[in-house]
């Protein structure tokens, strides 16, 4: 038991991830409201990207721009050689810039889908327009 | 990465995201929608991705809630759930 708490409390940050992709889920399946369903979709999304990027964190580590880029601190070889380790890990940063920009647009096509669901049933509810389509 | 600070904005995170699920009012979800995104934007520099952290501040928190309230305003407001 004590063992078990251990390891739920050492990697608190991924628990969260996985509660935050959760509420996105539940919010997606068992909202009723189109936009609700819409904001869970863009949760789920940016807690997968929050997951990618933590990967590439690193202790004791600074942002992923190099000091001395230009060389202009002498010419010896020394200066120039890049320590990969005193940078966190840019490949999954760049990665999830794509992500980011493809979840905006996926979030405005959903939300102009649901516009025009709007302008034909004229309600944003699922079941009332589940009812209006069973009608006809 | 101060643990303290990334326990505290990841709390800030998950409150902001139930709440804007749970808010009856659209237009209320949508800001605090952009609460959560600029939170996020506040997680990831402190992570050291600031290029990550900007696009999230212009696009996430920017364009995203611009989009929501526009959405919003063209159709209804008020909700059940």
């Amino acid at each position: 038991m004590g063992d078990l708490l251990q390891i739920i409390v050492a990697k608190y940050n991924y628990w969260i991830y996985i509660t935050l992709m959760m509420i996105g889920l539940y919010a997606m399946i068992g909202k009723n409201n189109l936009v609700k369903k819409i904001v869970g979709m863009s949760i789920f999304q940016t807690a997968i990207i929050l997951f990618y990027v933590s990967i590439g964190v690193k202790k004791g580590a600074t942002i992923p721009i190099l000091e001395h880029g230009h060389g202009e601190h002498g010419h010896s070889a020394a200066a120039l050689i890049v320590h990969a380790v005193d940078y966190v890990n840019p490949l999954p940063h760049v990665l999830m810039l794509t992500a980011i920009v493809v979840g905006v647009a996926t979030l405005g096509v959903a939300l102009a889908l649901a516009i025009k669901v709007h302008n034909r049933f004229n309600t944003l509810e699922e079941d009332e327009i589940l009812a209006q389509i069973r009608e006809k | 990465m101060v643990w303290q600070l990334d326990l505290a904005i990841l709390t800030l995170v998950v409150i902001t995201a139930v709440g804007s699920l749970m808010v009856k009012d659209l237009l209320g979800a949508a800001i605090l929608f952009g609460a959560y995104s600029f939170m996020m934007c506040a997680l990831w520099s402190i992570m050291g991705a600031v290029d990550v952290a900007f696009t999230e501040a212009s696009v996430g928190a920017g364009v995203s809630t611009v989009l929501f309230v526009a959405a919003v305003l063209r159709t209804s407001r008020r909700t059940r759930d």
